[in-house]
Formats: structure tokens, sequence, C-alpha cells
């Protein structure tokens, strides 16, 4: 008599699993073949499914090596301007590639108009977008939502070179003419504020449309943010607000801001570090003048319009100079862009627990 | 306190500015969309599609070889990303889920996502255009690849994350091994999305300048050599817009036009597609 159980077992142990031919236990050639082939379909998925794995764990970390490869060419691109300015070239104002024997290049002015130009744009910015995310969450009827927001979050999607041409064929001008000369007449006859929005010679260029049309492009990005977090605040909280008589702005501003308090933040830095880094649309309207200006309404540059304007035609340590402002620029969004992720992470794990 | 008459003229004052707010961020829209349809519907003749930029000084003339430059470039950048951020979202989603390594590339992913696009551009111009001593269409793909990268990584890692575990559990008591449960199935219900994902990817490079200012350059004639500088029609805008030459300008203005169309009816199309899943 036949153990079948040892037939089975050696056939698990063989064939992976699988007692075919321990039905057919005289073993004929065509079962065998069956596990033949068997085994041969399940090594291939077997291969096939390693392979698929390995791909995606590489690609993951083709993200991680695009990362380190950006600053790594950074580093190496602005090293020689590293050696040859040191820290000069953060507290050095002039900026003089073409200068004979040494050219001599200095960042501030390019720091000074990024910081100033990006604090601005979220001055306007940050209160259009909650406002608009206020509206749409609390007030908009439900029918016009959905077409509000996708007119808002298309303002995100319009190329920035297209806000560069709108600035500084129809929003420059029309600003230069009209708006400016007001605020500066206004102004005029107050101390420190009359230099901040003062201009004899006012120009189509100038750090506040940079900052204006900037704010534009953010917008979308401060408004949907907003919109999102608001709506993980429990519908209770507010029912509970409204409930003991409430206004609508008392349960915004007492129930839904302080909730979304770490959000909000988190997405306005978000926004703050698109508009560090924002080049075509300043490029076309800032005027690129390496000066700190007192007033707003002067020209100015930023770091990615001094780079984007200049850098097809540079050479040698004017290059690395300008590189070495990529680099500035990059280490300045990271923080930014980080501290936002992680303040936006936060609320996620309080809304997922 | 305040009397409640009080508190609702407040309240009323506040919710009015709101309303405020979003009536101008919607006339903004309609603004940039107006002045882009007045001043580039005059320009747009059939020759904008057949003929190649002219030189200065010419009148006529078209954007032929920056349309195509610019389809070959957003076709390869989005070619060699998407790919990859399918591949790599997938991990963050399947196999990666409970790694140590998924929040760290989740994290570097959502900074790479918003760094800015100059950045890329010079990355590219160091690591492609310097050691192949060229500026190039190639390297301009790359510099486009690499911004499509996390917005496909992204949406595929949300996308799949939906995917219901039921179904891959059905999956794999059936004995489908995991790859193919990844693709048969998981794929397959969150293809809507992952489409989204793309189109999204390739609205979003398609009208990026910034990285291609030197890593393309610009062509003024017709070229399909993937290994010189390729006419794309960002950079050409940039280069016609600022000359006081009027032919130009108007070319920069009805390839605006192009652009601004291409882009929004994509993120529209997208959204279409997104929503509908939703509703689903």
């Amino acid at each position: 008599m036949i153990r079948s159980g040892d037939i089975r077992r050696s056939d698990f142990t063989r064939e992976g699993g699988f007692p075919v031919s321990a039905i057919t236990e005289s073993g004929s050639s065509t079962s065998r073949t069956l596990v033949s082939d068997r085994a041969r379909v399940l090594k291939t998925m077997a291969f096939g499914d390693k392979v698929f794995a390995l791909l995606t764990l590489s690609a993951a970390y083709l993200v991680l090596l695009v990362l380190a490869g950006i600053i790594i060419s950074l580093i190496i691109g602005a090293w020689p301007a590293i050696t040859t300015f040191g820290l000069d070239f953060l507290t050095t104002t002039r900026w003089a590639p073409q200068l004979e024997p040494e050219p001599i290049l200095g960042a501030l002015a390019p720091i000074y108009g990024t910081l100033v130009s990006s604090f601005i744009a979220m001055l306007i910015a940050v209160p259009f977008g909650l406002g608009i995310a206020i509206f749409l969450t609390e007030l908009c009827p439900h029918s016009i939502r959905k077409p509000i927001r996708l007119a808002i979050e298309l303002l995100a999607g319009i190329p920035s070179i297209i806000y560069g041409m709108w600035g500084f064929f129809v929003l420059g001008p029309f600003l230069a003419n009209y708006v400016e000369p007001g605020i500066v007449a206004v102004f005029a006859d107050i101390p420190v504020l009359n230099s901040v929005f003062g201009g004899e010679m006012l120009s189509n260029l100038s750090l506040f449309n940079a900052s204006l049309i900037l704010a534009i492009m953010i917008l979308p990005f401060i408004t949907a943010i907003a919109v999102d977090v608001f709506s993980t605040v429990p519908p209770v909280l507010k029912e509970a607000a409204y409930g003991i008589g409430c206004t609508t702005w008392e349960v915004v501003s007492n129930v839904v801001l302080p909730f979304t308090r770490v959000g909000v933040v988190g997405g306005v830095m978000l926004a703050l570090g698109r508009a560090l880094g924002e080049t075509m649309a300043v490029t076309f309207i800032i005027g690129n003048s390496f000066k700190i200006s007192s007033s707003i309404f002067a020209p100015g540059t930023t770091i990615s319009a001094a780079i984007a304007s200049e850098f097809a035609e540079s050479e040698g340590v004017h290059q690395s100079g300008l590189i070495l402002l990529g680099l500035l620029l990059f280490v300045l969004t990271f923080f930014v862009l980080a501290a936002a992720r992680l303040m936006l992470m936060r609320l996620e794990k309080r809304a997922g627990a | 306190m305040a009397s409640y008459a009080a508190r609702q003229r407040k309240s009323t004052t506040v919710m009015g500015l709101c309303l405020l707010a979003t009536v101008i961020g919607v006339v903004w829209l309609f603004l940039i969309l107006f002045s882009l349809l007045w001043n580039g519907i005059p320009g747009l003749t059939f020759a904008v599609f057949t003929e190649m930029t002219p030189p200065p000084g010419e009148k006529g003339g078209g954007l032929l070889n920056a349309i195509y430059g610019s389809l070959i470039m957003t076709f390869m950048g989005v070619g060699i990303g998407a790919p990859i951020g399918i591949l790599a979202g997938t991990y963050l989603a399947e196999y990666g889920r409970h790694s140590k390594l998924t929040p760290v590339i989740r994290f570097i992913n959502d900074i790479l996502l918003s760094a800015p696009s100059i950045i890329i551009g010079l990355f590219v111009y160091g690591a492609v255009v310097v050691p192949m001593r060229s500026f190039s269409a190639v390297a301009g793909s790359i510099a486009l690849a690499v911004i499509v990268v996390p917005v496909v990584v992204r949406t595929t890692e949300d996308m799949l994350l939906l995917v219901p575990n039921t179904l891959r559990e059905a999956a794999s008591a059936l004995g489908l091994p995991r790859s193919h449960m990844i693709r048969k199935v998981a794929y397959r219900a969150a293809r809507a999305g992952l489409i989204t994902g793309v189109l999204l990817a390739v609205a979003r490079v398609g009208g990026e300048t910034a990285p291609l200012l030197f890593t393309v350059l610009s062509n003024q004639f017709w070229s399909a050599d993937l290994l010189r500088p390729m006419a794309n029609l960002p950079v050409t805008i940039n280069n016609f817009i600022n000359n006081p030459d009027a032919n130009w300008k108007q070319l920069a203005w009805t390839g605006a036009l192009l652009i601004t169309a291409a882009v929004l009816t994509l993120n529209i199309t997208a959204r279409f597609l997104g929503a509908s899943k939703d509703g689903q």
C-alpha cells in the first residue's frame, strides 16, 4: 500500500505547495508537465513580482536622489563664488559682474527684494484668501460654490509668464498712472511713511507692482488650503456656537479659526514658499535693478528675477554667484516649506485621530 | 457686551468684506482672460500654426516651430516623469505603507512639489547642460520631468490610498501575486485619479518658463534635433514680448493665449475627471 501522505509531502516541498501529482498517484506524463508548467509560471510570476517591487522602491529612492542632486549640483556650481566672496556676499549691496579686474557681487539687494516683495504679497493675499475661504465655507449657496472654487483654482493654473505679461502691459501702467500717485499724495506729509510710499518718478516697474502680482498668484493656494482645513471643523462645534446665539462672524472667529489655526498657518507658509521662489511674473515687472530703495514704488530685484534675467549670458564667477543666489533661495524656501508641511501634518494627524 | 443688533452689524460687515474678496478674486481671473483674448485674438491666423517664427523686423510668420518644440518637450518631460512618479507613488501607497522610509519620501516629495522651478533649471543646467556642453531639448525635457515627478507621486499615492483594502484582500485571496494585484486591481480602481494626476502634471509643465530659460534656450529656426536648442512657446513669448517689434509682440500675445487656453482646458478636464470619480 502506498502511503499517500508521503507523496503529498514530497510534492509540497518540491513543487511549491501544489499537490497536483498527489491526485494522480501513478505519475503519468501529462500530470508531470502540468506540474512543471505551473512551477515555471509561478517562478516567472514571483520574479515579475520582485522586479516590480524593486522598480517602485528605486523610483521612490529617485525622489530622494533628486533632492540630493539639487543640493550637490548647486553647491558645486556655487563653490567658486563661495571661496571668492565668502560671507561678504551676504552683506554687500553692490552687484557689478563686469567690473575689472575683479567683479564685485553682493546678494543683499536681491535678498531684500525677495523678502520684501513676498512680505507685501502675503499682507495682501492672506486676508483676501481667508476671506474667500470663509465666504465659500460659511456663506456661499451650494449651487455656486463649485463654479467659484473652480474660478479661484484656475487662477493657480495660469502660467506665471502670463501673469508677468499681464502685469507688464496692463496692471503696471494702471497702477503707475491711476493708483500710486494717489497713495504717494496721501502719505506725502507724513515722515517715514512718505519715503516708504514715496516716488518722484513712478514707473510701471516696481517692487510694489511685483508684490501685487505675486499676491494674485498665491491667493488660490491660500484659499484652497483654507477651504480644506475649514472643512475639518466638526459641524457639532459650529452648530453648538450657533445654538447659543453666535453670529456668523463670531462662529468663524471663535470656533473655526482657533480650531484650524495650525492648518491655516501651514497653508500661509506654503504660499510664502511659492512667493519666495516665483520667477517669471516677478522678472517682468520688478525692474531688475540691484538697488535697495526706501520706497516700495521703486524698481528692485529678487533672487529668482536676477537668475532669470542674467544667467543665460553669464560665465565664470558671475555665473557661480548666480548659482550661489539660487542655493540661498533653495535653503530659504526649503525651511519655509518644511515648516509648512510639518504644521499641515500635525493637523492631518489630529483629523485622523 | 455689545447689543445683538451691533453684533449682527459687525458680522454682516465682515461677511460683506468676504463676499467682496470673492468677487475681486473672480473678477481678476476674468480680467486676465479678457486681456489675453483682446490682445491675442487679432493675431490668431492660420499662419500661426503653419509658419516659423519670423526674424526681427519682418512681417508675417507664425509659431509653428515653437508650438512643435513645446509639444515635444512637454510630451518627453511627462513621458519620463509620469512613469517614475506613478511607480514611486505605488511604493508609498502599497509596498512601503508601514516602512520608515515612506514618511521621509513623502515629506521630501512635498517640498519638491513647491520648490522654485528656477532652482530646478539651475540643477539641470549643472547636471545635464554642463556635462553635455550644449543647451538641448533633452535637458529641457529632463527639467520638466523633475517638475512632473512630485506632482504625479502625490496624486498617485492619494488615489491608491482611496482604493478600499477589501479589493486588495479579495485579489490576494484568489492567489494573485502582489504586483498583479496592484496592476490589475488597484490601478484599475484608481484609474480616473491617476489620469487626473498626469493631466494636472501636463498642465503644470505646459506653461513653465523658468526652467527652460537656460536648459533649452530657444531657437529661431525649425529644429527637430533633440540634442540642440529647440524653439518653445514660453521662451519665445519671453523673448518676443520685450521687443519693440510690433509683429513679435503680437505673436507673443497670441502664443500666450494658446498656452493659457491649453493649460486651462487641461485643468478643467482633469478636475471634471476627478469629480466624476468622486461621484461614483
